[in-house]
């Protein structure tokens, strides 16, 4: 068990903490939540500084477009750049974490030179259309239908709770190409198609999320043509297409907010400190507990991460039980947050509150709590299937 | 960075594993807890007759002197000791391993006063890391103290000075209690001429600091080591036991409580094994909350999985429950270590993370 971090990776995070000094004061201010042009434009402008600074698609394959580097310099990458309060991914999470990923495994070199550039430049956004009104958790029970006209996909349905569909340029789409028969495991029958958001019979009707914003949308798809071209992985293998790459994103897509978690944990005891709350024995001890937890984050991350740079950078199983503690944990934060706050809980301009408010999507979104424990249990502890 | 057990650790815990299950098997620990049962008047699991003494008990409710001999002989206190003194010279995450090992067997025994006297130089405490002289110690804000009753000597670790007294010196300010838990005999420190080292643990300095913050984190691996055991005892039991015509491992409430068991161990996990390479008390501090959290729960969750048989005396389960109390606080209260780590949130300038 080595915690010291070698030569060449300390050498590696004081090259990029030297490049984050030198551009982040001359970023522009951030736009306003929402402002979604605004939005996409801080957040692609800040990817294609990242590109031009060689820090793009970092741990991604260099025969992708990226540089090949090590999980431990992918996570001193996240550490440092949110410690020195850089961008967030913002909108080009689809793109970097998942679509581009997927592309990057299971794409032909023709479509790898199409999309995986102008992801890790940051001009084209992409979107997750995977989950509809009637299939949630229960994923692979889409009803997205796809029939083939000649060198086109024909597509009708709905997807649901699609984040950034609004300024996306593509969507990841996964659709219904074989129909449910019994015998057949409905997982079977699913394909994974690049869909431009552009295409006629494509409709968006954002929702607002119960923070007043609209961050996600319904889109709405009235016989959609998407070239046969644009299907990454055989058909009715999307299934697996899909799942190659889901994993990835919960070895490392927290790690920025686990280094937050800490921050905002000490700005906390700041505010405590100035209006007194500090004395209270009660709060002061829940925030030291929150501190442990928060170690305890970062070690599960550094565990998972070196996991995965001794496997060659598949991700353990690790993943969900870290989903399941981190997800709690930023709820329990904001929590502690309220009571820090006081009556000034109540108002909905505070950070703390909107980040409050946000914090309640964790244990639902990319998966349930409920459903990670399922995976706990079926995958890791080895039980029965569950019913 | 490379936090993950390398060759040599996994070969030491596969090793301290074998070694534990060849000189303490689960027949020797119920001796213990059925020998206790006996004294106390209630009738052993089973009903059989109560045997008065069993196994290699040589004191009635005392420790197995003939065991903690063989484990010193098998080098399992003197990890740290350097070899050129007849140690096997490995570091605090080896130890920390070895705990964890011990805490997943239930070891009875004053395991980690053992070790850090162990550690001593000098004559402080002659033959500990053999397993010859037994060691106690005194711990923080009136903790009973483990084992008094067969231990040669007590380490009392003072506000600066690190003393070993004889035990019947400590005994003198000491009364029984009875224990909670049948495998560890506790004695309630009484008020008096000889009660020394009782300061708050802040407070100290130099080697009785480190020493203290040792003990801690020991006791901590401990903690670990019982919450992955009843974890996998709670999923051996939910595989095997049926019932509505499957196995109760297939109802979604069982498996979420088991579920949140592990998520639990692997917490406490990590920090456990960070603090045994930094050192840091921070890190320790988090150590001694998440685990003393994970083994308590998870004994809890583990109780409840296994139903009418987790309440029996013969199931191990309560077992570790009850370690899980002892241990729980013992060198660092649960309210000192979020004091700790509270006033580390005010006063970072530069924290590990
Ligand atoms: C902020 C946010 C952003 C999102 N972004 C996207 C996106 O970009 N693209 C996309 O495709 N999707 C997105 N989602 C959707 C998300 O993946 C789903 O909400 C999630 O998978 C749950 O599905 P559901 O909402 O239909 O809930 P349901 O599946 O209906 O679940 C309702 C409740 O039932 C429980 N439940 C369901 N099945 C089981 C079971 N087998 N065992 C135990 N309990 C069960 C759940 O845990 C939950 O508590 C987003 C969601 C949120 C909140």
């Amino acid at each position: 068990m080595d915690l010291t971090y070698t030569e060449d990776e300390e050498d590696f995070r004081h090259r990029l903490r030297g490049w984050l000094a030198e551009v982040l004061p001359g970023l522009p201010d951030r736009p306003h939540p929402a402002d979604w042009p605004g939005r996409r434009a801080y957040d692609c402008g800040w990817q294609r500084m990242l590109h031009d600074a060689g820090y793009a698609g970092l741990h991604w394959p260099e025969d992708a477009g990226g540089r090949g580097a090590t999980p431990t310099q992918h996570l001193i990458f996240l550490e440092e750049t949110e410690r020195a309060g850089a961008p967030y991914v913002g909108a080009g999470f689809v793109g970097l974490l998942h679509a581009g990923p997927t592309i990057a495994a299971e794409g032909t070199p023709e479509q790898r030179a199409r999309w995986l550039p102008p992801i890790l430049r940051g001009d084209e956004v992409w979107c997750q259309g995977f989950s509809e009104p009637d299939a949630g958790s229960d994923l692979a029970s889409l009803r997205t239908r796809a029939v083939r006209d000649g060198d086109a996909y024909v597509i009708s349905g709905s997807k649901i709770w699609t984040s950034h569909a609004e300024i996306a340029d593509w969507c990841e789409l996964l659709v219904r190409t074989a129909p449910v028969n019994t015998g057949t495991p409905k997982h079977r029958g699913i394909t994974w198609l690049a869909m431009p958001m552009d295409a006629p019979g494509v409709t968006v009707r954002p929702l607002r999320t119960l923070a007043g914003t609209a961050e996600f949308a319904e889109v709405f798809l009235d016989e959609v043509r998407v070239p046969v071209t644009h299907r990454v992985g055989e058909e009715n293998d999307g299934w697996r297409v899909t799942m190659v790459t889901l994993s990835f994103e919960r070895g490392t897509a927290f790690v920025g907010e686990v280094v937050a978690c800490r921050r905002v944990l000490e700005a906390l005891a700041r505010t405590a400190r100035a209006n007194g709350r500090w004395d209270d024995a009660v709060l002061r001890r829940r925030l030291g507990r929150l501190a442990a937890e928060c170690a305890a984050l970062w070690r599960l991350t550094q565990w998972n991460v070196s996991e995965a740079q001794r496997t060659g950078g598949v991700p353990g199983v690790g993943g969900s039980v870290f989903k399941l503690r981190f997800s709690q944990v930023r709820q329990e934060l904001y929590d502690a947050a309220a009571e820090v706050l006081g009556p000034d809980a109540l108002d909905a301009g505070q950070e703390w509150v909107a980040d409050r408010l946000s914090s309640l999507s964790y244990t639902i979104a990319a998966g349930t709590s409920q459903i990670q424990r399922n995976i706990v249990a079926e995958r890791i502890l080895g039980l029965p299937k569950g019913r | 960075m490379d936090f993950q057990l390398t060759d040599d650790q996994r070969a030491l815990r596969t090793g301290m594993r074998e070694l534990l299950d060849r000189h303490f098997p689960r027949a020797r620990l119920r001796a213990v807890v059925d020998a206790d049962a006996a004294r106390r008047g209630g009738a052993p699991a089973g009903g059989a007759g109560a045997p008065e003494r069993v196994g290699g008990l040589d004191r009635v409710g005392g420790l197995d002197r003939g065991l903690w001999r063989e484990l010193g002989a098998a080098g399992l206190f003197a990890l740290r000791v350097p070899e050129s003194a007849g140690g096997v010279g490995l570091g605090l995450p080896e130890v920390v391993l070895a705990c964890e090992e011990a805490g997943r067997a239930l070891l009875p025994g004053p395991l980690v006063a053992t070790e850090l006297a162990a550690g001593l130089s000098g004559s402080l405490a002659v033959g500990a890391a053999q397993g010859e002289t037994v060691v106690t110690a005194l711990h923080e804000g009136g903790t009973p103290v483990e084992h008094l009753g067969s231990a040669d000597v007590v380490l009392v670790l003072g506000p600066t000075a690190v003393e070993v007294i004889p035990a019947e010196e400590a005994a003198l300010s000491a009364e029984p209690m009875r224990s909670v838990d049948p495998a560890t005999p506790l004695h309630r420190m009484t008020p008096g001429p000889t009660r020394r080292g009782q300061a708050e643990g802040p407070g100290r300095s130099g080697l009785a600091a480190r020493l203290w913050r040792e003990a801690a984190l020991l006791t901590a691996a401990q903690q670990l080591g019982s919450a992955s055991r009843t974890v996998e005892l709670a999923v051996d039991h939910a595989k095997r036991r049926t019932q509505f015509g499957r196995p109760i491992g297939a109802f979604q409430a069982v498996q979420h409580l088991c579920a949140q068991m592990l998520v639990r161990a692997e917490s406490a996990r990590s920090v456990v094994y960070a603090a045994a390479v930094t050192e840091d008390p921070g890190d320790i501090a988090a150590a001694t909350l998440l685990a003393d959290e994970a083994a308590v729960h998870n004994a809890r969750d583990c109780l409840q999985v296994h139903g009418g048989m987790g309440f029996t005396w013969e199931a191990d389960v309560h077992l570790h429950l009850k370690r899980a109390w002892v241990r729980a606080g013992q060198w660092q209260s649960t309210a000192a270590a979020e004091e700790e780590l509270a006033a580390g949130l005010v006063s970072t300038v530069e924290t590990c993370l």
